[in-house]
């Protein structure tokens, strides 16, 4: 493959704390006890854990773990020195995967998802000027999420707003909508990162028995989610919101929107509120980013996505420390263009996050 | 080749592993059980260190519901994407489209009727030199 541009942004690096007490400093007292006591609850059916095990320890590279101990992703030097020096990214988006998020006691959410937001900003962005925060906020109350964003509004070592895809209810739901408002008045693009925690199955059949069959289910967990947030019509009401989709794939995204078209044609007198086709709101207000890149085998195929989604849509994202890791210089395995090479490493998450 | 020492018998003990470079390239060297084994340090796939994967074996399956499970401790599983390869040939087991459909025999396999896959590890020999582990690569 040929040489890789000068500047990656990755726009999925998932930074840990090396234990729950790293985000004491920014916890009341009474949350601290509390935490001791009683957990963090989420919509599962366990107490702590995830409901399907994951495949390498914390989901990570067995690589990644720090020299001076704790998780993948708890050590800054080591994240630069392993990914952001050896891989050449110039910016990485953090996406913090921690329990706060989701959690069903909601002032618990609140004060946790302030918390993670003081330590992505003190612990990582302001150390290293290569990495911008993610405002991690309380979904399932919305106004209070609302608050949350508009907290750190000019803040500009936070990138973005940061949703799970598994919220309590399909995130075009018109009850999220005070996050919607809340990111298009302060000018931050919301992601919504695969993952997090509905009490509802992955697929909307049932629960599936493996891991494996989790991993694919991000995938239509996000077409669920897309079709919802163009259909309620969250693009027409806030035309300059920008979405990402991270970690969700992205080779779906075209016959989607063929279908939703077809159907959008037939069923306009439902959804009169729509005054643009589906496919035309998500090419105005939608990205993706790129990891788990699929691998047919003939990898030309992948060329055809980009093509119809447009090369000004996908933004190359690694997911490290994570174990389904892609590296930037083993991701785009068929010819590009120059000019598109550099839209997908750079240029375009440049756009969309204003970098 | 470049015949290179890897390390005194007695300093390589079973069940522990080193990685050594030769003309460039990363090479892990394992002990184990006594038996020596080495690959070239990066996976067919994505370039992962198999150095620091973690030995396990193979499950293997004829049909739903039958398990056989074979050459354990002598898989090598890489730490990025979890791809298996034998320590012995550094084969693959991620059997592709075209393999997948092939009827297998229902029986517990020795290890030769395994569905092998697209990838192989590259291999190499280590001999034991009057006290020294050496490995040609």
């Amino acid at each position: 493959m040929s040489a890789m541009p000068a500047g990656i942004i990755d726009c999925d690096i998932h930074p840990s704390p090396r234990s729950s007490a790293d985000l004491d400093p920014w916890l009341e007292r009474r949350w601290i006890e509390h935490l001791r006591s009683y957990g963090a609850l989420r919509a599962t059916h366990y107490p702590v854990g995830a409901p399907y095990h994951k495949s390498q320890p914390n989901a990570s590279r067995r690589d990644a773990w720090p020299p001076e101990g704790g998780p993948q992703g708890s050590s800054l030097s080591f994240m630069q020195s392993q990914h952001l020096d050896a891989n050449g990214i110039a910016t990485g988006i953090l996406s913090p995967l921690i329990s706060a998020q989701g959690v069903r006691n909601l002032d618990l959410s609140i004060a946790l998802c302030r918390a993670v937001n003081h330590w992505q900003a003190e612990v990582w962005a302001d150390k290293e000027p290569r990495l911008k925060a993610s405002i991690a906020v309380p979904y399932e109350d919305p106004e209070a999420a609302a608050a949350e964003i508009r907290h750190w509004a000019g803040d500009r070592r936070f990138a973005q707003v940061l949703l799970l895809s598994r919220t309590s209810f399909l995130p075009g739901n018109r009850r999220y909508w005070p996050i919607y408002e809340a990111a298009a008045e302060c000018g931050f693009p919301v992601g919504i990162h695969a993952f997090g925690n509905s009490g509802l199955p992955v697929s909307s059949a049932g629960w599936p028995s493996f891991y494996l069959e989790e991993m694919v289910g991000h995938a239509p967990t996000s077409q669920a989610g897309l079709t919802s947030l163009v259909i309620e019509g969250v693009f027409e009401r806030w035309p300059s919101l920008k979405l990402v989709l991270i970690e969700s794939g992205f080779t779906w995204a075209p016959p989607l929107l063929w279908r939703l078209d077809r159907n959008w044609k037939a069923l306009k007198s439902e959804v009169p509120h729509l005054r643009m086709s589906p496919s035309e709101y998500v090419r105005r207000n939608v990205w993706w980013t790129s990891q788990p890149f699929d691998e047919p085998e003939d990898k030309r195929l992948l060329k055809d996505s980009f093509d119809w989604l447009g090369w000004d849509r996908i933004l190359f994202s690694s997911d490290y420390p994570h174990w389904d890791f892609d590296d930037p210089a083993r991701v785009l395995m068929f010819p590009v263009s120059d000019e598109q090479r550099e839209r997908f490493f750079r240029t375009n998450a440049a756009g969309v996050y204003g970098l | 080749m470049t015949r290179q020492i890897v390390a005194a018998v007695a300093d390589f003990p079973p069940g522990t592993r080193r990685r050594i470079e030769v003309d460039g390239r990363g090479i892990v060297v394992l002990n184990i059980d006594g038996e020596y084994f080495a690959l070239l340090d990066r996976c067919p796939h994505k370039g992962g260190s198999l150095a620091a994967g973690v030995l396990t074996g193979l499950v293997s399956s004829p049909t739903p519901g039958e398990y056989a499970y074979l050459k354990q401790g002598e898989i090598l599983r890489c730490p990025w994407h979890g791809w298996e390869f034998d320590v012995r040939t550094g084969q693959s087991f991620c059997s592709g489209l075209k393999t997948r459909a092939r009827p297998l025999p229902v029986h517990i396999a020795p290890g030769s009727d395994i569905v092998e896959g697209p990838y192989r590890a590259e291999t190499f020999p280590v001999l034991v030199e009057q006290s020294y582990v050496v490995v040609d690569a």
